[in-house]
Order: C-alpha cells, then sequence, then structure tokens
C-alpha cells in the first residue's frame, strides 16, 4: 500500500461541552477523492480547520506528505500544498475577480516585498489568474467586483482560489452550498476533471455528487467517523443508514 | 486624454497648483501668515498620507499616529539642545527612531484586531506623551525651543522660509508617489489584501502578519519625517505635538478627504486646517449684526459647525470628499 499523502491520527477537539472532533483517524491516498459526509455540526468544518490550522487541535497528530504539520502556521501549510476553500463564501469582496485570483498566484511566486512595480500589470501574475477563471467558467467575467458577483459565481471563483495556489490536495468544504440544479451539475463536471489531477478531501451533503465522485466516503457523526469505505460499502451500512443517509432518505 | 479630465482631477490639480504657488503670492503681497499656514498643512498632509497607508488602504486603526510626529520632533529638539545641530546627524537619527518605535509598536499592537488594537496604539502614544511631559531636562510641559534649524551643506538652508517650503512640498508630493507606487506594488496588494479578508489571506498562503508590520513602519517613518519637519517649521517642540487629539486630527484628514485613495489626505488635511482659520472669522462675521461683541465667543466655538460636518461626509460620502468628487462624474 501506498504511504498516505494526508494522515490524520487522533485528532480531538472541544468546544466547551462540544466535541466536534472525538479522537478522528483518517488517511487519504494520493489521487484519491475522499468524501466526508455527516449531517449538521458533526464537525466536518472544524476538521478542515485544524487541518489547514486555523483551529488548534487538543490532541492528535496531522501528517501531510510525510511531514508533521500538527503545529505549522496557516500559510505554511498553504505553501506546503495544501489548499482549503471556504463553507461560507470568503472572498475579497472590493476586489475584481481576476484581482481575487492573481492574489492566490502571487502568494506562490515568492515574497511579496516589491514595493515598487505596478502587480496588475505583471503577466506572471494575471496570466495563470486568467487561465484559472476560465477553467471554473468565469471566462469574461474578470473585471466584475466580487460584492457585484452571483452566489454561484462565488461558488465558482471560491474553487478558483484553491486553485490559483497551485496545490498538492484541495479540502474542500461543501463546494455545492446554495448551488442551484444546473449550476451543481457543472461543479460535480468541475470536480470530476479536478479529481484527476488532484488528491482532493470533499465535505459535501449533496449525496447525488458524493457518490458520484468519491473513491472512499468516510461518515462523520458527533465528531467521530464512525464508518469509512468505498461508497457501496457505506451505502450498505447498516449502522451509516440509521444515523445519516436513513434520516435523509425519509426526507 | 478626457479620462484625465475628471472633476476630482481638476481640484487636485488645482489644489497642487495653488500649493505650488504659495510662497510667490506670499512674497507679491507680504502675506507671511499664509506661508506659516501653508508650510504646517504641507506637512500635516505628510502624516495624514503616512497615516492613509495603515488607515485607509491597510485597515489598521491607528489612533496614536501623531506620536511619530513627537518621536521625529523630539528627536530634532533633543539633539539641538545638546549641541548636535547638523542635519546629517539629526535627521537619519529621528527617522531611525521613529522606524524603531513604529517596529516595537508594530510588532505588539498588530497582534491583535478591532478596538484592541486603537486602545494599544493609543495607549503606546500616550505613554510617550507623559514621557515628553516628564522630560524635565528638555522643558516638560511648556516644551522646547529650537533656537535652531537643522544645519545642511550649502545650497541647502532651512532658515530661508521659501526655501523651506518648497522642500516640504517636495516632500509631500514624494510621499504621495511613493504611497501610490506602494499601495499597487504586490507588497500593496497584500496590504490590502490583509485588510479586505486576513483569514482568506492566510489561507492562501500569506503571512500577513510580516507585510502588516513593515506596512505599519513604513507609515511611523514616514510620520516622523513630518514630525521633523514641523519642529523645523515651529522651531519648538512639546508634548502637544503627539496629544492624541491631534492623532485625532489626523483621522479626520484622512476620513474626510477620503481614505485609501490617493489624494483624499492631502484634500482632507487642506480642508480641515483650512477650515479651522475661516469658520471662526466666518462665524464673527455672521452673528457680530446679532449678538454684538458676543460673536468673538461665539467663534472660539467653531468646531460646534465642524463636528456636524464632518458627520455628513461620513454619514453621507463614505469615500470622503475624494469620493464625492469621483461620483460628480457618473452622470
Ligand atoms: N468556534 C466554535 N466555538 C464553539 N463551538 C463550535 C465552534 N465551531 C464549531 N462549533 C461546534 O462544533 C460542532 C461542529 O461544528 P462544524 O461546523 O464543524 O460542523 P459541520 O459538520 O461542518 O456542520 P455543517 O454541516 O452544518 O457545516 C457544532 O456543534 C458547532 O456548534
Ligand atoms: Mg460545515
Amino acid at each position: 500500500m501506498t504511504e498516505a499523502l494526508l494522515q490524520i491520527e487522533g485528532l480531538t477537539k472541544r468546544f466547551g461541552g462540544v466535541t466536534a472532533s472525538d479522537g478522528v483517524d483518517l488517511a487519504v491516498q494520493p489521487g484519491e477523492l475522499h468524501a466526508v459526509i455527516g449531517p449538521n455540526g458533526a464537525g466536518k468544518t472544524t476538521l478542515i480547520g485544524q487541518l489547514t490550522g486555523e483551529i488548534a487541535p487538543d490532541a492528535g497528530r496531522v501528517g501531510f506528505a510525510g511531514e508533521d504539520i500538527t503545529t505549522l502556521a496557516v500559510h505554511a501549510r498553504s505553501q506546503r500544498g495544501l489548499a482549503r476553500s471556504f463553507q461560507i463564501t470568503s472572498l475579497f469582496s472590493d476586489f475584481t475577480a481576476l484581482d481575487n485570483v492573481a492574489l492566490a498566484v502571487q502568494a506562490h511566486s515568492g515574497h511579496s516585498f516589491h514595493f515598487w512595480h505596478d502587480a496588475r500589470s505583471e503577466a506572471a501574475l494575471r496570466q495563470p489568474a486568467r487561465e484559472t477563471l476560465a477553467r471554473v467558467g468565469l471566462a469574461g467575467r474578470e473585471q466584475i467586483l466580487v460584492s457585484s458577483m452571483s452566489h454561484g459565481e462565488h461558488r465558482q471563483l471560491e474553487i478558483a482560489m484553491v486553485l490559483a495556489t497551485r496545490p498538492r490536495m484541495l479540502l474542500l468544504d461543501e463546494p455545492m452550498a446554495g448551488l442551484g440544479p444546473e449550476e451543481s451539475v457543472r461543479m460535480i463536471a468541475l470536480l470530476r476533471a479536478l479529481k484527476s489531477e488532484l488528491t482532493i478531501l470533499l465535505v459535501e451533503h449533496d449525496m447525488d455528487a458524493v457518490f458520484a465522485l468519491a473513491d472512499r466516503i468516510s461518515v462523520m457523526v458527533y465528531g467521530r467517523v464512525i464508518a469509512s469505505g468505498a461508497p457501496a460499502e457505506i451505502r450498505a451500512n447498516a449502522e451509516v443508514r440509521k444515523a445519516y443517509l436513513g434520516e435523509q432518505d425519509g426526507q | 486624454m478626457s479620462a484625465w479630465f475628471t472633476p476630482r482631477n481638476v481640484v487636485v490639480a488645482v489644489l497642487l497648483a495653488f500649493l505650488a504657488l504659495v510662497p510667490v503670492y506670499s512674497a507679491l503681497t507680504g502675506n507671511a501668515f499664509l506661508m506659516t499656514l501653508f508650510t504646517r498643512i504641507v506637512i500635516l498632509a505628510m502624516a495624514a498620507t503616512s497615516l492613509n497607508l495603515i488607515l485607509g488602504y491597510g485597515g489598521m486603526v491607528s489612533f496614536g499616529h501623531a506620536v511619530y510626529l513627537g518621536i521625529g520632533g523630539y528627536a530634532i529638539g533633543i539633539l539641538a539642545h545638546e549641541g548636535i545641530g547638523s542635519g546629517f546627524v539629526q535627521w537619519p537619527i529621528a527617522i531611525g527612531a521613529s522606524a524603531l518605535f513604529a517596529l516595537g509598536v508594530g510588532a505588539l499592537s498588530l497582534r491583535t484586531r478591532g478596538l484592541y488594537f486603537i486602545m494599544i496604539t493609543l495607549a503606546f502614544a500616550q505613554l510617550v506623551y507623559y514621557f515628553g511631559v516628564g522630560l524635565d531636562r528638555y522643558g516638560a510641559d511648556d516644551g522646547l525651543q529650537l533656537y535652531r534649524r537643522s544645519q545642511f551643506a550649502d545650497p541647502i538652508n532651512l532658515s530661508n522660509r521659501t526655501q523651506f517650503y518648497y522642500g516640504c512640498f517636495v516632500l509631500l508630493v514624494a510621499s504621495i508617489y511613493l504611497t501610490w507606487r506602494i499601495v499597487n506594488s504586490r507588497f500593496g496588494l497584500v496590504i490590502q489584501g490583509a485588510r479586505s479578508n486576513d483569514r482568506r489571506m492566510q489561507a492562501i498562503g500569506f503571512p500577513t502578519y510580516r507585510y502588516r508590520l513593515i506596512c505599519f513602519v513604513i507609515a511611523g517613518t514616514m510620520c516622523g519625517l513630518a514630525g521633523v519637519l514641523l519642529a523645523n517649521h515651529t522651531e519648538f517642540v512639546s508634548p502637544a505635538m503627539m496629544h492624541w487629539t491631534r492623532s485625532g486630527d489626523l483621522i479626520v484628514m484622512v476620513v474626510l478627504g477620503g481614505m485609501a485613495s490617493t489624494f483624499g489626505p492631502l484634500i482632507g488635511a487642506v480642508t480641515l486646517l483650512v477650515l479651522e482659520e475661516v469658520l471662526p472669522v466666518l462665524i464673527k462675521l455672521v452673528a457680530t449684526p446679532i449678538v454684538g461683541s458676543a460673536a468673538t465667543r461665539a467663534a472660539e466655538y467653531w468646531q460646534i459647525v465642524m463636528g456636524p460636518l464632518f458627520l455628513l461626509v461620513v454619514l453621507f460620502a463614505r469615500g470622503g470628499i475624494n469620493g464625492l468628487l469621483v461620483s460628480l462624474r457618473r452622470d
């Protein structure tokens, strides 16, 4: 068996009385799309927060590409190639779409202690940013202010921001959140294309998307991973059906 | 061509031309007061420009920015008092002291956000203010007279008021130009990104703290230079230079003129400081026929007019006067 790209061991996080991560063990193999599903409040976003360094775990360890990154700063993890998108859109709303993505490109083209040259005229930043925007379906929207874009476009831009950092692995927190049926179809197509290039941890409530895309699925409930396996195994797992999929069917 | 011919640019061009001609007008009419007033305006516009870099572009609401006026000014005053009159020694020390102080304050305060940041910058400024009050050797509360302006090599003579004015004016224009270059550079975009969404900046891989810190130091240094000029202008330093109300004035200039705009601080400084002179006279003029000699007392309350004026701009013109001028174009 190959060595996992992302290795999570015994990750634990408590918020007062709530145990948002309860000894989470999880391994994501290189090239795999690993979906994490679970009801609201299960601790999925908290898990991603600990992987990116925004949230410090109370216990446990995170390994990435053979390195222990448990205490690494947020920006340093991004520099290692671990990139996250946000469940609640988090962009530079007073910037244009192109400026947003160009900043993400800039973050990974050396240090930014350049005080004189006009950064908006640097082809080395603008060109990759344009290409990334086109990739997520935002060609022609480069000069639009983020604050005047639609929710669907914000979700596309979220992905562009992540891709522009040229990551090794994506941590996607509900990329489909709030998308209409047509937009969802396009997003699934985009994720399917990305899946062939990158390792992905996908947190998602949209079960159609999850079962269409995932190589492996882990199910979280109350901060614990109650099952982990191939999609077919998860679908057949009685505990999972009871805890999660069952109530979805009943909706 | 016509893209440049906008109401905002016309106002800025007229303003700059006016500032460039103040010594000429002053010489022709023999009006020395105007010269003194506008030297002060130019220097404080430079301080406001430096504040705009962190406040407007960086979203760092420093409520102690005048402390750098004091540090730059006191460095000159103390060195002169100790018999070191050379500008070649004074100025680098003054500027270095401002930079170092900004580095210390920034390193501590930039770990906090929002109200805490405001309070910490204010606290440090107050600390230095009271330190100045306690400096018995250097005049304490009453301040310290500069018996001589900074001495430079021959063609440069700061005691020549016209030369001094143009020196300040050139440094102001240079500060505005430098700020403009900085905010549009890679560094500047990082600073603005961190204002807009620091969390995202870190997530995409920027160690924002060190960039914001360097920005804070640049602004403090620039303001320290304004302090050097102010001390040379008034030939006097006192703790009042760095009183918190002076920091408040600088914020008012930036907000009034237009945050995160190239010429906003200049427009704001000119507006505030000219109104400060004009409003008392106006009030007196209007009030004398009505209340007679009591008008003189009424004129002392010119701030009662200034306050609501400022409030109107904050409430209805989010981009300050600069923003108003820019929006004139859209019709
Ligand atoms: N900063 C915080 N302080 C206190 N409690 C928190 C904090 N963040 C999360 N929690 C709690 O931790 C639990 C897990 O939250 P989390 O956001 O990780 O769930 P989630 O699985 O992402 O849910 P959703 O599907 O709704 O996005 C919840 O009970 C939540 O209320
Ligand atoms: Mg969540």
